[in-house]
C-alpha cells in the first residue's frame, strides 16, 4: 500500500536545530494531527514530506521510492500561502490549478464544490477582495476537487468560521474513511467522531 | 504541453491582461526615454542617427527590467509557486512558459512600437531593418538571462535593484553586438556576423535558461 515513510528526518534553521532523528509513517486510513508551540518546525517538516524542501539529515519515501512527481500526483498540499493569485477570480484560480494538476474538471463540478463552500455568488469576483476565511475556502476547494491518496495541510482552519472548520472536518473524515491519509497541523483540538488521531508532538527547543 | 499551456500559460497571460497598467508602464518608459535623447542632444540628424542603435536598445533593457521583478514574485509571495512545483508538471517548461509570457507581454510591444522609434531618431531603412532583427532575436535573451537572476532573488525581501545591478553588466556583449550589427547597416556593410553570434547566445540560453531558472526556484523553497 502507499505509505509515507520519513525516517531520521533532522532541520536545522538558523543555526538550530528544529528537530532531529524524527521518524514517523503515514499509512492509508490514517489521520495524524500534528502539534507543537509556534517555532517548532511543523510547516518545516510538513514542507520535506510534501518534497518541498529537503531534510539536512534522513530520507522520505513514499511506497518505497523516493519521492517523485508520481507522489506529487497524488498530493493535495496546502500550506500557509493560500496558492491564489490576488487578479484572479475564484472560479478562474481553480480552474487553472485544475488544468496545472491534469484534472479534467467541468463547470457544473466546479461550481458545486463552491456551493458546499458556500462561495457561490462570489467565483466570479477578483480573490484580493474577498475576506481571508473566503479565500480560505477558496483554497480548501482543492480538496474536493483532486482525487488523491494523501493530504498535507498546514494550518487548513486559519480564519475559519465554525462552520467551515466544522466542514472541513467532515471532509477529512470522509477521506479517510475511503483510504486517504491525512497529516494536518492545527492549533485546535481535532473532533473526529470516532476516529483514531494520531497525535505527533514537537517539543521546539529553546 | 496541454496543461502547460491550458494551467500556465493561459493564467499568466490573463494575469497580466489584468494588470493593464503594469503593462503600459514599461512601453511609456521607453517612449519618454526615447524622446528624452532628442531634447536632451540637439534635434539634428546625424547626432540622433549615431546615437540611435545605442538608445533604443539601452531603454528596451531598461524597460525589460521593469517588468523583470513580477515574473516570479507575485507567484512566490501568494503561494502559486509551491503549488505549481507540486503539480507534477516540469519545473523547466513552467519556467520557459513563463519567460516567453514575460517576452509576449513585455518585449513584443516594444518591437511593434520600433518603427516610431526609429523615425523619432532619423533611423535610416537598412538601420531599422537591422535593428528589428536584433531585437527580435536578442529579446529573448534578455528574457531568459533575466528570469535567471528574478529566481535567484525572488525569496529576497527588495531584490529588483540587485537584480538590475547583477543583468546590466551581463548585457553588455548583447548591447555590443546588436549595436554593432545596425551601424554596419548604416554603413550598407553586412551584419550577418553580429546577428548570428546573437542567435548563438540566444540559443545557448534557450537550451540551458530553463534548467536554472528550476533550479533556483527549487531553491527559493527552502
Amino acid at each position: 500500500m502507499a505509505e509515507l515513510v520519513a525516517s531520521q528526518l533532522s532541520c536545522m534553521k538558523r543555526d538550530k536545530v528544529l528537530f532531529e532523528s524524527l521518524s514517523l509513517s503515514l499509512s492509508p486510513g490514517q489521520l495524524v494531527h500534528l502539534r507543537g508551540p509556534n517555532g517548532a518546525g511543523k510547516t518545516s517538516l510538513l514542507r520535506i514530506l510534501a518534497g518541498l524542501s529537503q531534510p539536512d539529515t534522513g530520507t522520505v519515501t513514499w511506497n518505497n521510492r523516493a519521492i517523485d512527481n508520481e507522489f506529487q500526483r497524488r498530493l493535495v498540499y496546502l500550506g500557509h500561502k493560500a496558492g491564489l493569485s490576488a487578479g484572479l477570480s475564484a472560479i478562474e484560480n481553480l480552474t487553472f490549478w485544475c488544468a496545472q494538476h491534469h484534472i479534467r474538471v467541468s463547470e457544473t463540478t466546479l461550481f458545486e464544490v463552491l456551493e458546499v463552500l458556500s462561495l457561490v455568488g462570489l467565483e466570479e469576483i477578483p480573490v484580493r477582495l474577498l475576506s481571508a476565511g473566503q479565500q480560505r475556502r477558496v483554497a480548501l476547494a482543492r480538496l474536493w476537487l483532486k482525487s488523491s491518496d494523501i493530504w498535507i495541510l498546514d494550518e487548513p482552519f486559519t480564519a475559519l468560521d465554525t462552520d467551515g472548520v466544522a466542514l472541513i472536518q467532515a471532509r477529512c473524515e470522509t477521506f479517510v474513511r475511503q483510504g486517504g491519509a491525512v497529516i494536518v497541523t492545527s492549533h485546535q483540538p481535532l473532533s473526529m467522531k470516532d476516529m483514531p488521531v494520531s497525535v505527533i508532538e514537537l517539543e521546539g527547543q529553546l | 504541453m496541454n496543461a502547460l499551456y491550458a494551467g500556465v500559460f493561459k493564467r499568466d497571460l490573463s494575469l497580466a491582461f489584468r494588470q493593464k497598467g503594469e503593462l503600459l508602464q514599461p512601453l511609456m518608459f521607453l517612449l519618454i526615454v526615447v524622446c528624452l535623447f532628442p531634447i536632451g542632444v540637439g534635434p539634428g540628424p546625424e547626432i540622433l542617427q549615431r546615437i540611435s542603435p545605442g538608445v533604443i536598445w539601452i531603454a528596451a533593457i531598461l524597460s525589460g527590467l521593469l517588468g523583470m521583478e513580477r515574473l516570479f514574485k507575485d507567484d512566490f509571495n501568494d503561494g502559486t509557486l509551491e503549488q505549481l512545483i507540486l503539480s507534477g508538471l516540469p519545473l523547466s517548461g513552467i519556467a520557459l512558459s513563463k519567460v516567453f509570457t514575460h517576452w509576449l507581454v513585455s518585449f513584443l510591444p516594444i518591437i511593434c512600437l520600433s518603427p516610431v522609434l526609429a523615425m523619432f531618431l532619423h533611423m535610416s531603412l537598412p538601420m531599422y531593418q537591422a535593428l528589428i532583427i536584433t531585437l527580435l532575436l536578442g529579446t529573448p535573451l534578455l528574457s531568459l538571462i533575466g528570469a535567471i537572476a528574478t529566481a535567484l532573488t525572488v525569496s529576497l525581501h527588495r531584490g529588483s535593484l540587485l537584480v538590475s545591478l547583477l543583468l546590466l553588466p551581463v548585457f553588455i556583449p548583447l548591447l555590443i553586438f546588436a549595436t554593432s550589427a545596425v551601424e554596419s547597416a548604416a554603413m550598407q556593410l553586412s551584419y550577418g556576423p553580429q546577428v548570428a553570434i546573437i542567435s548563438a547566445m540566444t540559443c545557448l540560453a534557450l537550451a540551458s535558461a530553463p534548467f536554472a531558472i528550476s533550479y533556483a526556484l527549487k531553491v527559493s523553497q527552502h
